[in-house]
């Protein structure tokens, strides 16, 4: 089931770094015996503008961290993580850049 | 004849919730064919990278010797001028495809993920920029590996 997600998102050498956490257990084939249960698809947007779109497979660890960065950015700017897996279940977060 | 009832809501419920979660899977792309192949070569191929040429502006910072295969921080960055997409593969794993992130306008070619590794192996990175590809290896000795239960 899709639990908390966690994101921080900071100003830094002009650039703003992306931080998220997911809570998923990233199931692989052999733990599962075929029957897997990973996160397929990540989106990332700022302001509602998608600027980085991910694939990802079982071989992600447990409970995914990911790290992002964006072109310049400023204070308050509104970032927005969502992912999908393979059952159909999605979550997503939401932050503004401090 | 109650029970009949129950059994036939029971199926439209059933239905009603397949027709719900369908367009969601429609709605997202993922590469399966690369995803599903069981070699680089092959995920490659079906990316359609194949015949990447080597660059040392693809910067993989990760640890030279990884404790636990379960968790393997990999920090990619393409210095590469128009980079739209990195790819990131651990050669050894049973599928090697880990992860594939597209790059816009405003999104600066880098991320940082933890992976799974079954056993030591080379970690391959494949970028493209202005149509062209590029990669560069590094290599991760695991002492435990992570992908089994």
């Amino acid at each position: 089931m899709a639990g908390p997600m966690k994101m921080r998102a900071t100003l830094a050498g002009g650039n703003t770094d992306v931080r998220v956490l997911m809570s998923h257990p990233m199931a692989t084939e052999q733990q599962t015996k075929g029957k897997p249960h990973f996160i397929q698809n990540l989106t990332v947007k700022v302001n509602g503008k998608t600027v980085i779109e991910g694939e990802i497979s079982q071989a992600v660890s447990r409970n995914p961290v990911f790290s992002f960065r964006l072109k310049g950015g400023a204070k308050g700017d509104k970032i927005e993580v969502s992912w999908l897996d393979n059952k159909g279940d999605t979550n997503k977060t939401e932050t503004a850049v401090a | 004849m109650n029970d009949q009832r129950r059994g036939a809501l029971r199926i439209a419920g059933a239905l009603a919730l397949a027709a719900l979660l369908k367009p969601f899977a429609a709605l997202a792309a993922w590469n399966q064919a690369a995803f599903a192949s069981k070699s680089s070569a092959d995920a490659l191929k079906n990316l359609g990278t194949a015949g990447a040429e080597s660059s040392s502006q693809i910067l993989i910072e990760a640890p030279q010797i990884a404790e636990n295969g379960a968790v393997v921080p990999i920090e990619v960055t393409s210095n590469i001028p128009g980079t739209t997409s990195l790819a990131v593969l651990v050669e050894k794993n049973p599928y090697p495809l880990v992860a594939k992130f597209e790059f816009a306008e405003g999104a600066v070619p880098f991320v940082k993920l933890n992976a799974k590794m079954g056993e030591t192996s080379d970690v391959r990175v494949v970028a493209t920029a202005g149509g062209k590809s590029y990669q560069a290896t590094k290599e991760i000795k695991v002492t435990i590996g992570g992908c089994g239960g």
